[in-house]
């Protein structure tokens, strides 16, 4: 089934009380947007321990085919979990502007 | 015809339940609610019914253990009152929204404060707006009936929706009627499994109760309101059904003697049988007065209202609840809404009464119409009267 965003879904296309029956669709939708900081990794720190993968509420903290991390822009929200939780603190939170 | 027994209200309600073969009851105590579910109690208990009875802490949990198991297709059944139906109301909306088939029977009771146990309609009336489908018993008969209408009804594919049926706390539920039960062959007829298009299901994943991001969430309230609004032609044709199996037929309005009348009560609940009798003493005095009883609440038959009032000169619209420095009784206020389009209405007359249980007696009826014969199209139509109150 072809997935559909929501602000172009009518009323009449909503399953009986908004039931999704296509499981992993929020794949979708990309929360990127919501970010005002962005995760930046120092990697002549970085341990690549992975505890920032581990933490990272929403998936979007990905690694490397070098095995070190970075985020994945369309569903970073910026929370600055991984900032908090890294070891070395080699992550720092960096105000985004447009 | 099935065998007439005499039974209290509450056992019978409980009989249907069970002839309904529900799957799972969930509930908490309160008066004058206990009958019922007490007694399903000892029907699941002494293996006459095979359901599960989840007992909880509060009614809160109650209508969650229902929303759970009617989401797995559980043909699930819920009882309250009152303070129980307030502290549910988080999850009454959630039902409705997520379109589960729970059935309630809601034995109408006032609200605190100050604490009373007796019967008024202020219970339902909180949640006036909840999206359920919203139906009143008069009498015994009708309350044991519309369990099977409730569940035919709300079960449906093409409906989905909770049910209330509202019956007044004590006058209804504690009173022995005599009660025509049905054959249980009828009741298979009539009600088909509870097969539901989409449930909880570990082979199926899906989201039910998902997130609503504000580019989707009116979508979702207009195809909710869509479908209380299409549940209409369901509602009737499973009455019309249910009569042709049992010869007992019910309208979505229910009128007595108001052909030709010029003043008509407008009732809700059990009140009504007691408005048939002083309609009949007015009749003998030369007063052409006549009775408009609501049965169903929500969705509001406004087309048939209409029809059937549009004749009379006034409409004596008894409330059982009162919207507190608003307009009056939910009901005159709905009414009044429902005839304002047309270019000639009848004057409409609120009185608040039988709050808190006060009686509302035959010469209560008669005083009524005789206060709105001598006063009507004198006073403001948005007026409201607490009948009988003392200074």
């Amino acid at each position: 089934m072809k997935f559909k965003p929501a602000h172009e879904l009518g009323w009449k296309e909503l399953k009986p009380g908004y039931i999704i029956d296509d499981p992993g669709n929020s794949i979708h939708y990309k929360t990127g947007s919501w970010r005002s900081r962005l995760p930046v990794w120092d990697y002549s720190r970085c341990i690549k321990c992975g505890i920032c993968y581990i933490f990272c509420p929403d998936n979007a903290v990905i690694q490397r085919s070098d095995r070190y991390f970075e985020v994945d822009l369309d569903f970073c929200k910026g929370c600055g979990i991984c900032a908090r939780e890294c070891y070395t603190q080699c992550i720092t939170m960096k105000e985004e502007r447009v | 015809m099935g065998k007439v027994v005499g039974m209290e209200i509450s056992i019978a309600a409980a009989e249907a339940v069970k002839q309904c073969n529900v799957d799972v009851i969930s509930a908490y105590p309160i008066t004058p609610q206990t009958h019922i579910v007490e007694k399903l109690s000892e029907f699941v208990a002494n293996g006459e019914l095979d359901a599960e009875f989840i007992p909880v802490e509060s009614e809160h949990s109650a209508l969650s253990v229902c929303v759970g198991s009617s989401a797995c297709g559980a043909r699930t059944f819920t009882c309250t009152s009152s303070q129980g139906l307030i502290l549910m109301s988080e999850i009454v909306y959630i039902t409705s929204a997520m379109r589960l088939p729970v059935f309630m029977i809601l034995a109408n009771r006032s609200l605190s404060a100050p604490l009373s146990i007796w019967v008024d309609h202020s219970d339902v009336m909180s949640i006036r707006d909840c999206g359920w489908i919203q139906v009143f018993a008069a009498n015994g008969q009708e309350v044991y009936d519309h369990v099977f209408h409730a569940f035919k009804v709300s079960e449906n594919e093409s409906v989905l929706l909770p049910y209330i049926l509202n019956i007044d706390g004590f006058i209804l539920t504690h009173v022995v009627e005599p009660i025509e039960l049905i054959d249980q062959e009828i009741v298979d007829k009539y009600l088909p499994p509870f097969n539901p298009p989409y449930r909880l299901d570990p082979d199926r994943p899906l989201t039910m109760g998902a997130y609503g991001v504000p580019e989707v969430y009116m979508e979702s309230k207009m195809a909710q309101d869509m479908a209380l609004k299409n549940a209409f032609p369901y509602i009737i044709n499973a009455w019309k059904e249910f009569g042709d199996l049992t010869g007992r037929y019910y309208n979505p309005v229910e009128t007595y003697r108001s052909e030709d009348a010029d003043i008509l009560l407008v009732t809700m609940g059990s009140m009504g049988e007691t408005a048939e009798v002083a309609v009949d003493e007015l009749r003998e005095d030369n007063i052409a007065a006549g009775i408009v009883k609501i049965r169903l609440w929500r969705p509001f038959p406004y087309e048939d209202f209409i029809n059937k009032v549009s004749r009379a000169q006034i409409l004596v619209v008894v409330d059982r609840s009162l919207s507190y420095g608003g307009p009056g009784g939910p009901v005159a206020s709905e009414i009044r809404g429902a005839l304002y389009h047309l270019d000639k209405r009848p004057y409409v007359m609120n009185f608040i009464a039988g709050l808190g249980g006060r009686d509302i007696t035959i010469n209560d009826f008669k005083e009524m119409i005789d206060h709105a014969i001598k006063n009507a199209h004198k006073s403001r139509q948005e007026d409201y009267i607490l009948f009988g109150t003392r200074e």
